[in-house]
């Protein structure tokens, strides 16, 4: 007989587990529900700009452990930083050296950015070694945090919902209620009208474009606190991040965190019942049925073609 | 007689083309190339299947496809499940403690053979199943997809992540499918040994044989008016809707044919490899088999076959000398068939060849009498015509 106090242990237990999810998979889908949901650019390097950020926090963990233990317990918030800006700058020059000449062939971007995604994967193993690293985490990072006997809630965890928090409400801020939000907005819904009025559209796409990559990349950093990171660590996000991106609605900021937070609930409760393998293919299956009945996804924004 | 020639081989240039392949399949390849590396260009031949069918569906039609290689590993295993039950009769698995069912499902302690696997013992129903279980998903898909109008950027991610869920689900149910190893150890079809040199050969020339027939019959369709309807779908498809042709059903019939091709291609695979397993089935693999296809040119159901050997031949010799630099260039590759070749292969080809000719012609018509050169010229203007036919299918794709 289980009595209350632990049914209520495990339920709350299972409910953090899948909060701990749905960050995961919001701060993945964060970048791209810019890059693709805003733009409509397919970009297949998505996992790549998340393994940015992940090999930068690694790096500075590194360096920090070695020449400048004072800073250790710090440098998490430099690797923040540190990962925005490499994959904003790496994003930056990928706009213009590659997508800005194919915003008029969607499916070719889908290629192009592949063959991307395969030779930042093979960077990555010639810089950091084909082994899967880890980032030392600051001690008070470690740990665990106990309200009762049976309630055992990561510290990290924590972490990671609170940072997902700040990013989600920056970009929202940033979209839709800043001058250069609005920029963005009105350049995706009409780009020869935004021209019209002095925008300048080149140079919205390509900040747009690389704000979603530094995302990425902070969203790596975060990865760091809960698993290792390897070279081809970025390839395993890319179907679901596309997935939260579209069963959201692609438009819809509100959508992508709808829609991450309901697979997030629906994995996590799947895999207290089944394997993890079967839970995974339970919930893809689940979104791409809603998805082939509501092509539009959850949220949809009426905008007029 | 004239119909034929005209529809299914192409009229003259499209016979010599696949002339040309027939007799690089059939006789350079056997007769220059020792056994063992007769059998990898069949396997490589086997991609082609899918190669193949991605220019009928994605080229033509416009759908972009990235879980063909579901198709590709459906076919493979029906045709795997079959091999191994040969394979794992009483005699020879005795030592088990459950003699006669495969060794994977021995290992995961199942002791009866499931359900699914019962029907595998006929080769008949097998044949069936190779043809049938992959068409009728892609027709589900389809008809799920195209009947509520889903977009091509759409419908590529919801393929990708149905190759994805396939290969967990292959992974994941070890002791019905033999997970991450795959079907292994398959040794005869109907009490023919298939690793010997002999079946080998034989194998390649029915892989290449039915290639040839593929080809032909991708001809046949876009030589036909739907294959007409299937361009203009692909250029404009609102138009071709308004016209009042049901375009959803077109789009369900090419992804069909394309997902049938690719079925039979990893079949063959099996056959010739002797196993198959989930490596051939995620998004990774799926992805490579659209490079092949735009490689060789989208628009070019020869070139897909030519695409698929460079590709494949490119890679097992880097990987094998410079694995470092393999995925830089295959990398790369994708970069520059989709910024500076959109055609791939056969779009160079018709570039070059029509420069050639231009350049005979003027060449025949300034040296020879004026009753001489009315012919050449014209042949000429009449291949430019061609090609100015298909260089425009390219300039409106870009211009899309």
């Amino acid at each position: 007989m289980v009595s209350l106090s632990e049914f209520g242990a495990i339920f709350a237990m299972q409910g953090f587990n899948g909060l701990s999810v749905f960050c995961v998979l919001l701060l993945m889908a964060l970048g791209l529900a810019i890059i693709f949901g805003q733009m409509g650019v397919i970009n297949m390097a998505h996992g790549e700009f998340l393994t940015i950020g992940a090999y930068m926090t690694y790096l500075l963990s590194k360096l920090t452990t070695e020449y400048a233990p004072s800073l250790q317990p710090y440098y998490f918030f430099g690797a923040v930083v540190l990962s925005f800006i490499v994959a904003y700058g790496i994003g930056y020059l990928t706009e213009m050296l590659l997508i800005s000449r194919l915003y008029k062939r969607p499916l070719d971007t889908l290629l192009a950015t592949w063959g991307l995604s395969l030779a930042m994967q093979q960077t990555f193993r010639s810089i950091f070694g084909a082994k899967e690293v880890s980032a030392t985490l600051p001690d008070w990072l470690l740990g665990s945090f106990k309200p009762t006997e049976n309630i055992d809630i990561p510290i990290n965890g924590v972490f990671m919902m609170v940072l997902t928090l700040l990013l989600t409400s920056a970009i929202f801020l940033l979209l839709f209620r800043s001058r250069w939000g609005l920029q963005v907005r009105a350049t995706m819904q009409n780009r020869v009208m935004s021209g019209a009025v002095g925008i300048n559209t080149r140079k919205v796409d390509r900040a747009t474009f690389a704000l979603g990559c530094g995302v990425a990349g902070v969203a790596g950093a975060a990865f760091t606190t809960i698993g290792s990171t390897g070279p081809t660590s970025g390839s395993l996000y890319i179907v679901d991040t596309f997935l939260v991106v579209v069963f959201g609605g692609a438009q819809s900021l509100l959508g992508t965190i709808a829609s991450a937070f309901s697979i997030a609930q629906t994995q996590s409760t799947a895999e207290f019942f089944l394997t993890g393998s079967m839970a995974k293919v339970l919930t893809l299956s689940a979104v791409i049925v809603i998805l082939m009945l509501r092509p539009q996804g959850l949220f949809s924004v009426r905008v007029r073609k | 007689m004239n119909a034929a020639y005209e529809k299914l081989l192409g009229g003259r240039s499209g016979f010599i083309g696949l002339l040309v392949l027939a007799a690089l399949l059939l006789l350079v390849f056997p007769l220059s190339l020792d056994i063992f590396r007769l059998n990898l260009v069949g396997k490589y031949l086997a991609y082609a299947f899918v190669a193949v069918g991605l220019v009928l569906c994605w080229g033509y039609g416009g759908i972009l496809s990235l879980g063909q290689g579901v198709f590709f590993g459906l076919g493979g295993y029906c045709m795997a499940m079959f091999l191994k039950l040969e394979a794992s009769d009483p005699i020879s698995t005795k030592i088990q403690s459950t003699p006669g069912i495969p060794d994977f499902m021995d290992w995961n302690q199942i002791t009866a053979l499931p359900a699914m696997w019962q029907p595998f013992h006929s080769f008949s129903f097998t044949v069936l199943a190779v043809l049938a279980v992959p068409t009728f998903l892609a027709l589900l898909i389809g008809m799920a997809m195209f009947k509520r109008r889903v977009g091509d950027v759409y419908f590529s991610i919801v393929t990708q992540a149905i190759a994805a869920i396939l290969s967990i689900l292959i992974i994941g149910q070890q002791g019905l499918t033999g997970g991450v190893n795959g079907i292994t150890d398959l040794k005869t079809l109907m009490g023919w040994d298939i690793r010997t040199d002999s079946a080998k050969l034989i194998l390649y020339f029915v892989n290449a044989g039915l290639l040839i027939v593929c080809i032909l019959f991708g001809r046949f369709i876009l030589s036909s008016k739907l294959g007409r309807l299937l361009m203009a779908m692909r250029d404009k498809e609102e138009r071709v809707r308004f016209s009042g042709y049901d375009v959803a059903s077109f789009k369900v019939f090419v992804y069909c044919v394309a997902a049938m091709f690719s079925a039979i291609g990893g079949a063959m695979f099996t056959l010739q490899v002797g196993f198959m397993s989930p490596s051939f089935v995620g998004i990774v693999p799926s992805i490579e088999m659209v490079i092949y296809a735009a490689v060789g040119g989208r628009m070019s159901l020869l070139g897909a076959v030519y695409g698929t050997l460079l590709v494949n031949f490119g890679k097992s010799y880097f990987s094998e000398t410079f694995p470092e630099l393999w995925l830089f260039l295959m990398g790369g590759l994708f970069i520059a068939v989709v910024m500076y070749f959109p055609n791939g292969l056969a779009g160079v080809y018709h570039n070059q060849s029509r420069r050639f000719m231009t350049w005979l012609a003027t060449r025949k018509s300034s040296t020879l009498t004026t009753q001489v050169t009315l012919t050449p010229p014209k042949v000429a203007v009449e291949k430019t015509e061609k090609i100015n036919i298909v260089i425009d299918n390219a300039n409106l794709e870009a211009s899309k």
